[in-house]
């Protein structure tokens, strides 16, 4: 994104200190939060490439679809600052308006796919009865499941009635979201478990059990926060599988509209042109970058923000 | 040990069984037509499209044609192709060869580049290695492999001249051969081998980050052990457990295959096949890899959850 | 028809001089090219009308020996799946059969028959054809030998038909076996016998849907035990190669065959046939690094394959076919249903059944942009349904794109704009869903459709639909494009004869595509004419071929001029050549049509 060259990310931390202050566990995460600075500014960063989708569009004025055979594959200039596909569609504006369904997508996506994998592998790595082989065996069978086909019978059975409940681009991003995280909350499943598995016959867990801890207690206060890695690591890439996914779901006919550039869209579009028209994979390529750079910073910070252990 | 191994092994059969009947559904509800390409070919008269319907029975109603595919599966059969009017598991055992020594290397690379990257990247977080690397395996997995195999292309086959980009079956002899399969092997394997690195090191590097800062990493620091055996055996053991998760979910792929990278590379894999008889709609072709990989999922998990048991031996599976 | 009258004189003064001698046969082609009026059929009128079948182009094959050409290595982007030419589903299956099998005779680039198998082409001088359009025999070639060192001979032949029409082989070539009579006239003659005059003889046993297999390994094997054959998946036949190795899907591979038929052929000691992978790096691989010598069937944008030329390695090679790239207006209505069915043909469609709609589309498809910017030499803009064979293609249409002109015709015919800048007309908006299979080429093509309906006040939802599934024939999936459930959809129909008859089965009534039918009507606009249906009965009966063709070319233009359809692009087919090899392809026949005549420079 355009918005994102503008901020230098060492000028925008500067922590003010504030010597006495009322304890909170909220206030005292979010002074940690503030002290990861790569976390702080990839915050800014991301708000910004946020924004500037929001309001580019208001901005930028050019249509995204005004083809103009005459000025096919530019290179960026000042008529188009991103340069000009082989339609001569205004990249600038393609990739304003692709980015809010990527990044929402993406987001969206990342958000399902954890809450389901950490849910589900969480419950299967405190179970001591039939649930837990009954979740495990639910993950193997999604593992097994072959996307395509299963894809294909999805948006036949549910287009029209998703179409009908939530609109036609509405029903679309529902119908993306879910599927996209219906499909990758597999790994995160396992790798909670296993996290599970181990950590709760660990010293802290126990000297929790012992003091009566609720089971949701251990779970929510002790074992998970120490099981968050793998699952961070697994959002910062689940949100580059989902951005490229929703490109590659077009393709089967379950994605958005051909004519809508989301920036996997823009990307696949641009990887035949890639020795004549270099900018135009540059750019759907580093934002996609960029926004996977933020979102990882942010789950850093978050991670040692929410660590009791972690000094600063 | 013995007695739950062997109860889990009795559970996998009917938990397989289950995914089966999904997965033959799934199939047989999924739109589609294994004869679609005759519609549109004017010169094939309706009826042969019905007879060939017949012929391969896909009128019944689905729960028939379930058990004559699962009865024939017991015996053995593993079903007859309507695209190429085979034998199923002639198909598959064509395609393994190539599956096996392309995606298996590409696994094989993933993890030898991860593991020690990701140890060395944790033992140091942000140090200079750790965001090298770091930003390396952000570029690795926010490039999709379509990309970043036609970049491969681009520049190894097109502008230096020094591999070939279409993986075909070599005929040459002796040494040659070996020096040919490996030739046109490089780019798939680079191009499917690093995207997989660049996830696992920073599955690796969290995991080695997560257990450097627990209570009895610092107490073995503390009784003045060296730094190679605190890493080598108190962090890597118990660092290990994301790892052998992380490979288990990975292991049954060296079987299925990598749609894309067989695509570009026109790697004859399993994976491949399975993407043209998707598209074709040839149910038996699917449904038997798809049971295949489901086998291995199944087994791989069940490898995992003993290996745990292993590494710390605090682990009990109920 | 009358209409044609003029042309049809002309036409029978040229084919008496040929006659007489006064005029070349090539002299004749050429001037019927300069009419608009040449091709197969055309060499098939010179055949009715007494002159003799010429000996297609003879092949300037240099090669003096057999063998010591090295490998040939052929890249197709879809890998033979099976390699029985009776189950050949698409043109790959039949291009791997192609290798091992062959026909009697092939279709070279003109549609002019080229003899194979057969000794000669059959015509009414050497009493090949009989006068009443009822029989044809054909001479075989003697000493051919099967692969595997039998003689090949007339119970082949014979064979072939029996074992296609079978229903129970469920072979796709039926079509072309089962409404004919095949007997032995000697071990070297065959007669081919129809119930009627049929004009287009050239059918069975000819092309694609003609190459023959060995009676002696198949006869066994007939009817429901047809998938049991050994030989279904290790051909045995009399082509230049012989069998090698075949992993469906991927490869075909094949060795010199030291017994071939026709001296001094073939010129590659091996042969392979890859498959998978996509059209564009098919096509690199063969114009830019020169790995492959062929590649098939490149469906690319012409700007890549130009720059992909410029690699320096190979060439790029087009054959003139009929394929048709076009846009189909809905004569129902897809958004009612009747009966558990819709676009039935109980209903009209609420805005395109208004002729004026209809013309404001078809002046708002760009076609110059989508040939000049897209297909470039892949896809020629057309006004025409039938662009091929030349004596089909109608002179009565005419295509301009003009936004001016259908914003005039919708503002006359009352179309008005309303808030959103939407035309209505008795609170119909003109809002269309336009589908397609997903294809690069053809969002493009949707995209430049979309924006030039925007600026007339029509508003486009896209679709795109996977290729899977929109070419199924699926009864239950309403995606497919028979069911045909929105208002404007595109494809290309592909033409596989050098003859438009079963072509335009597409606007006739008795074809439409209805649930009675499963969808398996060839109907699929549900555009209806008296006139067509007329025209259609009529031509079947015809066996002048002049006049027949004047029948044909009027469907042509009811369809076209009622806007029925939008013709876009004909579309050639591309393959990419390596430079030194000599090859060349025919939009009537396999690829390999003449690959026995295929070399390279040394």
């Amino acid at each position: 994104m355009d918005g994102s060259t503008l901020v230098s990310p060492s000028a925008e931390v500067i922590a003010p200190q504030r010597p006495a202050r009322p304890f909170s566990p909220w206030l005292e995460a979010w002074r940690r939060f503030r002290r990861h600075r790569l976390a702080l500014a990839s915050t800014v960063v991301l708000l910004l490439m946020i924004l500037a989708i929001a309001l580019g569009p208001f901005v930028w004025k050019v249509a995204i679809n005004d083809i103009d055979f005459a000025a096919r594959m530019q290179t960026p200039s000042w008529s188009h600052p991103l340069g000009t596909d082989d339609l001569g569609q205004d990249l600038l504006a393609r990739m304003l308006y692709g980015g809010r369904i990527s990044l929402a997508v993406g987001l969206s996506a990342m958000f399902v796919a954890m809450t389901l994998g950490t849910v589900i592998g969480a419950t299967a790595g405190m179970s001591r009865g039939w649930v837990g082989p009954a979740l495990i065996w639910l993950t193997d069978l999604f593992l097994s499941l072959p996307a395509l086909p299963l894809l294909q019978l999805v948006i036949y059975l549910f287009r029209d009635s998703l179409k009908a409940a939530f609109g036609l681009e509405g029903g679309v991003f529902v119908m993306i979201v879910v599927v996209i995280g219906g499909l990758r909350w597999m790994p995160v499943a396992r790798l909670v478990r296993a996290q599970f598995l181990s950590l709760r016959e660990k010293e802290f867990v126990e000297a929790a059990r012992a003091l009566g801890a609720s089971k949701l207690r251990q779970v929510v206060r002790h074992i998970l926060p120490n099981a968050l890695g793998p699952v961070l690591v697994a959002a910062t890439i689940d949100v580059a599988a989902a951005i490229i996914a929703e490109s590659t779901l077009s393709f089967l006919g379950l994605g958005f509209p051909p004519d809508i550039p989301t920036w996997g869209r823009i990307l696949y579009d641009a990887k035949d042109y890639l020795d004549i028209a270099p900018h135009w994979a540059l750019f759907p390529g580093a934002a996609i970058f960029l926004t996977v750079l933020t979102i990882n910073f942010i789950g850093d910070g978050l991670r040692d923000a929410l660590d009791p252990r972690k000094v600063m | 040990m013995g007695r739950y191994l062997l109860r889990r092994l009795l559970i996998a059969i009917p938990s397989l069984l289950g995914i089966s009947v999904i997965l033959f559904t799934v199939l047989a509800l999924a739109p589609g037509d294994p004869f679609g390409e005759l519609a549109t070919n004017p010169a094939v008269p309706p009826e042969v499209r019905e007879a060939l319907r017949v012929k391969f029975g896909l009128d019944d109603p689905i729960a028939i044609r379930y058990f004559r595919w699962i009865a024939a599966m017991v015996h053995g059969d593993w079903g007859f192709s309507f695209a190429s009017r085979i034998d199923v598991d002639t198909l598959i055992l064509q395609r393994l060869p190539a599956t096996l020594f392309v995606i298996g290397s590409a696994q094989l690379l993933a993890l030898l580049i991860a593991i020690p990257v990701g140890v060395l990247a944790a033992r140091k977080p942000y140090s200079i290695f750790d965001q090298i690397s770091s930003t390396l395996a952000f570029v690795g997995f926010s490039l999709p492999t379509f990309f970043t195999g036609l970049l491969f292309i681009l520049v190894f086959s097109v502008q230096l001249d020094w591999l070939p980009f279409v993986y075909r079956d070599v005929y040459e002899t002796g040494w040659r051969w070996y020096w040919e399969n490996f030739r046109q092997a490089i780019m798939p394997i680079c191009v499917l081998g690093l995207f997989q690195a660049a996830s696992m090191t920073r599955y690796v590097r969290s995991a080695v980050l997560d257990v450097i800062r627990l209570d009895y990493v610092t107490t073995a620091r503390a009784k003045g052990l060296g730094e190679r055996v605190v890493i080598v055996k108190h962090v890597v053991r118990n660092a290990l457990i994301p790892v052998v998760t992380l490979v288990a979910l990975q292991m049954p792929a060296i079987f299925g295959g990598a749609i894309v990278t067989e695509q570009i590379f026109r790697i004859p894999g399993i994976g491949s096949l399975l993407i043209s008889a998707i598209l074709a709609n040839d149910t038996p072709v699917i449904m038997a890899v798809t049971f295949v990989f489901a086998c291995l999922v199944v087994l791989f998990n069940l490898i995992a959850d003993v290996l745990y048991g292993w590494l710390d031996p605090r682990i009990t599976l109920g | 028809m009358h209409e044609q009258a003029p042309d049809e004189q002309a036409l029978r003064g040229l084919i008496a001089d040929v006659r007489t001698g006064k005029l070349s046969r090539r002299t004749f082609i050429n001037r019927m090219i300069a009419l608009g009026l040449t091709a197969p059929l055309a060499t098939q009128m010179l055949v009715y009308s007494g002159v003799a079948h010429a000996q297609a182009t003879p092949s300037d094959y240099k090669p003096t020996k057999r063998g010591g050409g090295g490998p040939l290595k052929t890249l197709w982007w879809q890998g033979a799946t099976l390699l029985n030419p009776h189950f050949a589903v698409g043109t790959k299956d039949q291009d791997g059969c192609r290798i091992f099998y062959e026909p009697l005779a092939s279709w070279d680039p003109d549609g002019a028959l080229y003899p194979v198998l057969a000794a000669e082409i059959p015509d009414l001088e050497n009493g090949g054809l009989s006068k009443d359009g009822k029989s044809v025999t054909w001479k075989l070639k003697q000493g051919v030998q099967w692969h595997d060192g039998k003689p090949f001979t007339a119970a082949d032949v014979v064979f072939n038909w029996e074992y296609a029409k079978d229903p129970g082989t469920a072979a796709t070539t039926i079509g072309s076996y089962s409404g004919i009579k095949v007997e032995k006239v000697d071990d070297h003659t065959v007669r081919v016998l129809f119930d009627k005059p049929t004009p287009f003889w050239a059918d069975a046993f000819v092309g694609v849907r003609g190459m023959i297999i060995p009676k002696h390994l198949y006869a066994d094997y007939t009817g429901g035990k047809s998938r049991d054959a050994p030989a279904n998946l290790k051909p045995v036949g009399t082509g230049p190669y012989r069998f090698v190795d075949f992993k469906p899907g991927d490869m075909v591979r094949g060795e010199l065959n030291p017994n071939y038929h026709m001296p001094n052929r073939p010129h590659f000691d091996t042969i392979e046939m890859k498959g998978g992978g996509d059209a564009i790096s098919a096509a690199r691989a063969v114009l830019q690094t020169g790995e492959f010598d062929y590649a098939w069937n490149l469906q690319v944008e012409d700007e890549l394959l130009l720059r992909l030329e410029k690699g320096g390695k190979g060439r790029t090679d087009m054959s003139p076919g009929g394929n048709i790239e076009h846009i189909q207006l809905n004569s129902t209505d897809p958004w009612t249903e009747v009966e558990g069915e819709r676009s039935s043909l109980k209903t009209k469609h609420p805005t395109l059944s208004d002729k004026a709609v209809r013309e404001a589309l078809a002046l708002l498809v760009d076609r110059q942009s989508v040939q000049d910017h897209i297909y470039g030499r892949t896809g020629i803009a057309t006004g025409n349904f039938v662009n091929n064979p030349q004596k089909f293609v109608s002179k009565n249409t005419k295509w301009e794109f003009n936004i001016d002109k259908a914003n005039k015709i919708l503002d006359d015919g009352g179309w008005k704009r309303g808030a959103d800048g939407i035309r209505e007309k008795d609170g119909k908006k003109l809002k269309f869903v336009y589908q397609t299979s997903i294809n690069t080429p053809r969002q493009k093509n949707q995209a430049i459709v979309k924006q030039a309906c925007q600026k007339a006040g029509i508003d486009v939802e896209l679709k795109s639909v996977t290729a899977s599934v929109f070419f199924s024939s699926d009864v239950a999936n309403p995606d497919t494009y028979p069911h045909f459930y929105c208002d404007i959809q595109m494809y290309t129909t592909t033409m596989t004869q050098p003859d438009p008859e079963t072509f335009l089965l597409q606007f006739v009534s008795w074809e439409v595509a209805t649930k009675e039918n499963k969808w398996q009507g060839r109907n699929i606009t549900r555009w209806t004419s008296k006139e067509a249906d007329d025209a259609f009965k009529a031509s079947q009966a015809e066996l002048d071929p002049v006049k027949r063709a004047a029948y044909l070319i009027k469907i042509n233009d009811l369809a076209c001029n009622d806007h029925a359809v939008i013709p876009v692009v004909y579309r050639p087919r591309v393959q990419a050549i390596n430079n030194k090899l000599q090859a060349r392809g025919s939009g009537w026949d396999s690829d390999f049509w003449n690959l026995q005549d295929w070399y390279k420079d040394a």
